[in-house]
């Protein structure tokens, strides 16, 4: 059997091909499978990814060394290993990673999901011999319903919150989660929406490779006397509870994060409403994933990695979990700033 | 079933009180009485009789799911709530499910025609009609039923908060309704609609009065102004009780409104002797040769359903009463303190009765005074002082203005975090729970179990901590690197033969975080010890 990625200091290596996936340390060459901190960070010296990451990787990484975008299945010669990105649907531009060498197929997932979502390709089944994923939400509790039926309630609570006289301030992460939620509204209505400057810069990246949202207008410009009564505002997690959050008055808190299926995470965190949308693969996802590549030898990256992996050894899979500094984009704020370097 | 679902939904998502006051007014107002009725119940702590537990519910969520066990258990941890992770596992999406005939039926025919007649079913027939159940309902409704079936129906939302939406729905004064709800009611529509109307029930039956509770003094004592206006007594360390004789009947209550007549043989006889129509407010304290003993104790005449004679003779208790809320089957609430309390004096002289002691006033005439007395409070094997306007009515419920507990400062220790382990509920992800040890020697001796003090970011500071520090796993249990020194307050001490420490302490919670201070200055057992009241003995070995 051969080893085509291991784990090393550095993050997940490939010898034969002599490059990193998702590297946390700097390293020579690095393949980025999306734009999430916790996958693309600072230091190395060549970066492949796929085309629609590139203006991505340019704006969260400006001072980033040479990017080498790669089109969906566009195979490249590393060493003596075969390089392909795959979609991984998990936000615009985000990759799966296989490598072919000394006759195995492994395919690295990043994250990933199985759902519906407007604004990226979908989940591509790549077959192969070895998987490695994630398991940001391995655990049996998690299970999405369609997010275009998350967005509804969003929808309904904007309104109910409008007809009430308050603000609506939503809170999901920049990068993918917001624009996601910016798409699934046209279902609903073609209003503007507030956006926090984060959310801002990520959405016009979005927008100029022709993903369709709702238009949004930036809160950062407008007078702070500016009235957002019955408006919906997007903002990142961190603007929750910041300076940046006072100028708006009676408002009604709402968290899009896939955590906020567990009513104690949904508290614990302080939003008014919980909204269940995650741009993760849930517990039926990653085992379908797992059973659709055909796959014997499972590594699990991050997330609920143990128990995924006991239960899939327990399938008769030979599985086991590695230790990344990977968080998933939308973990605890602590954890994920602690890992973030 | 459907609109309390909705209810619970409101309430519980989220923070606002005008919110929560506003959805449960909907609700009464929507509803037949007896759904209302079987509402107010659950809301305000009532329960079922429990049948189910929450390892049936498990054993059925396993067999619906094919889930072997340490999944479920897995499942369970990170969730922190067995009803809630049972319908995250068995609840469907509310778009698949296709036979939605359940959720229409009303909360009043979901209890008394599908869920009590569950009870006198065996096991497999109970399993086999709430799996049927959950294959209909979706997640939210799947978590109420298990709550309700369980027993456990907690939500974001207080008694008093429920009793002021039913005050608004009736439009009455909310402490009228307060002490209509109050005790062991039945949440029937005839129960509702009386409780709510202008003249309020028409059946005699007795029932405690909503007791009056003090907020803990911070302010300075000068702010109270003069200290003739206000009483004091001690504050005991026992259970808080309302003794009545009405109508041929003796009841006793505590404060969590269960009766609690039968655990006290000695008291049910002594209220017998009450003139009819009296209502006595005060402490159930086991006493003897003419002092409290202490708490564990008393601890032993709890949750016992009648007492044998043996621990009847170990732990006597008496009823050290302090205010007077009826006389002659009037009620005496709006009367001043200081005329209840002369009436509570002469009758606990005329009835001298060893059982009944009253709690006696103490002398003070200048804040200094009270200041010395309650230095003293240690040694009378009390918890503080209470303190009370002369002329204050006995109000409903917790309330600030008229009376006040002051304590005396908890004892305190440095201890060393060893083991930490995930909180429930809103918790069930960060390491919340503690275990705390004093030096022995050269050994960490576990002394204290802690959940509450920390500050949010705190927690997430020593969570982060934990999982950075790990050095064995045992299920959920991690045990820690010995580093982290935290100041441990608690009320009291005594030795124990069940704790490997020799000593159990009372109510320990955190204080602070003792982040200057390096684990091997932390405390001793020894130290520990030396604090339990009259030990003179060389500490326990």
């Amino acid at each position: 059997m051969a080893q085509l990625i291991q784990v090393t200091p550095q993050g997940l290596y490939c010898p034969q091909g002599d490059f990193y996936v998702d590297p946390w340390g700097k390293v020579a060459r690095a393949v980025v499978t999306h734009g999430h901190s916790d996958h693309a960070r600072l230091g190395s010296q060549q970066y492949f990814c796929s085309a629609a990451s590139v203006p991505i990787l340019q704006h969260r990484l400006p001072q980033a060394g040479e990017i080498r975008p790669l089109a969906y299945g566009e195979a490249v010669q590393l060493g003596d290993a075969t390089v392909s990105l795959h979609p991984a649907g998990h936000i615009l531009g985000s990759a799966q990673v296989r490598i072919a060498a000394e006759g195995e197929v492994w395919v690295v997932t990043g994250d990933y999901k199985r759902c519906d979502d407007p604004t990226c390709e979908p989940f591509e089944v790549v077959p192969c011999d070895a998987l490695i994923t994630e398991a940001t939400f391995g655990a049996p509790v998690y299970q999405w319903q369609p997010g275009a039926e998350t967005v509804g309630e969003i929808y309904q609570w904007w309104m109910a919150n409008r007809r009430a006289g308050l603000t609506s301030l939503l809170f999901c992460y920049a990068l993918g989660k917001a624009q996601r939620v910016l798409a699934e509204l046209r279902r609903f209505t073609d209003e503007e929406v507030y956006t926090h400057g984060a959310v801002e810069a990520i959405t016009a990246i979005y927008r100029d490779q022709g993903v369709a949202m709702l238009p949004t207008r930036v809160t950062t410009d407008l007078p702070k006397d500016h009235s957002y009564t019955g408006a919906l505002i997007i903002a990142p997690p961190s603007a929750h509870r910041s300076v940046w959050m006072k100028r708006f008055k009676n408002v009604s808190t709402g968290f899009a994060s896939g955590w906020m299926r567990v009513r104690g995470h949904r508290r614990r965190r302080g939003y008014q409403r919980g909204f269940v949308l995650s741009d993760h693969a849930d517990w039926p996802g990653l085992l379908r994933t797992v059973r659709e590549t055909g796959a014997q030898r499972i590594y699990v990256t991050h997330g609920y990695k143990d128990l995924l992996a006991r239960y899939l050894s327990h399938e008769g899979y030979a599985a086991q979990s590695l230790d990344t500094l990977f968080t998933g984009d939308d973990t605890e704020a602590t954890v994920a700033e602690s890992a973030a370097i | 079933m459907k609109r309390f679902v909705e209810l619970f939904q409101a309430l519980d998502t989220t923070t606002s009180t005008n919110a929560k006051v506003e959805a449960l007014v909907n609700y009464f107002q929507s509803v037949p009485s007896a759904d209302a009725a079987w509402a107010t119940y659950f809301l305000t702590g009532g329960r079922i009789k429990r049948f189910i537990t929450s390892r049936d519910l498990q054993n059925w969520a396993m067999e619906l799911t094919g889930m072997p066990e340490w999944l479920f258990k897995d499942a369970y941890h990170t969730v922190g709530d067995t009803a809630e992770t049972v319908a995250l596992l068995v609840g469907q999406a509310r778009s698949q499910i296709k036979n939605r005939q359940m959720e229409d039926v009303p909360l009043q025919e979901w209890v008394e025609r599908q869920i009590l007649p569950l009870m006198p079913l065996s096991k497999p027939e109970q399993g086999e009609r709430i799996k049927q159940w959950w294959r209909e309902l979706d997640t939210a409704e799947c978590f109420v039923l298990n709550k309700i079936i369980t027993g456990a129906f907690r939500v974001g939302v207080s008694k008093t908060l429920v009793l002021r939406a039913l005050a608004q729905v009736a439009q009455l004064d909310p402490a009228v309704v307060a002490h209509r709800f109050i005790g062991a009611w039945q949440p029937t529509a005839e129960f509702f609609q009386e409780a709510l109307s202008a003249a309020g029930h028409t059946s005699t039956a007795p029932r405690p009065y909503p007791f009056y509770l003090a907020y803990p003094l911070e302010q300075e004592l000068e702010s109270l102004g003069e200290p003739q206006d206000w009483l004091a007594e001690w504050k005991w360390d026992g259970i808080r009780g309302q003794m009545m004789h009405q109508g041929g009947e003796v009841l006793i209550w505590s404060r969590g409104e269960e009766l609690v007549t039968a655990q006290f043989p000695e008291l049910e006889e002594l209220a017998r002797l009450l003139p009819e129509g009296a209502v006595l407010d005060g402490e159930i304290l086991a006493w003897m040769d003419n002092a409290p003993l202490d708490f564990a104790a008393l601890q032993k005449r709890l949750g016992r359903k009648k007492p044998g004679p043996a621990v009847m003779r170990e732990s006597p208790v008496i009823f050290m009463t302090y205010d007077l809320l009826q006389w002659n089957g009037e009620d005496w609430r709006e009367h001043p303190l200081h005329e209840r309390k002369t009436q509570l004096a002469l009758l606990t002289a005329q009835m001298n009765d060893p059982r009944l002691k009253f709690s006696p006033v103490l002398e003070f005439n200048s804040w200094e005074k009270l200041g010395e007395l309650r230095e003293q409070a240690r040694a009378q094997s009390v918890e503080g002082l209470m303190l009370k306007r002369r002329d204050s009515t006995y109000q409903v419920g917790r309330k600030k203005g008229e009376w006040w507990k002051w304590k005396i400062d908890p004892y305190t220790i440095d201890a060393v975090l060893l083991y930490a382990q995930p909180g429930s509920g809103r918790r069930a992800n960060l390491y919340t729970d503690y275990t705390f040890a004093l030096w022995q020697g050269e050994e960490l001796v576990p002394v204290a179990k802690a959940y509450s003090g920390l500050t949010d970011s705190e927690i997430n500071r020593v969570d982060n901590w934990v999982r950075r520090n790990t050095v064995e796993r045992f299920g959920p249990v991690r045990s820690v690197k010995p580093e982290l020194v935290f100041e441990i307050a608690f009320e009291n001490i005594a030795f124990s033969k069940r704790h490997k420490s020799g000593v159990a302490v009372r109510f320990p919670r955190i204080k602070r975080w003792r982040e200057d201070k390096p684990y091997s200055e932390a405390d001793t057992l020894d130290n520990l010890k030396s604090l339990i009241r009259g030990n003179t003995d060389s500490p326990m070995a």
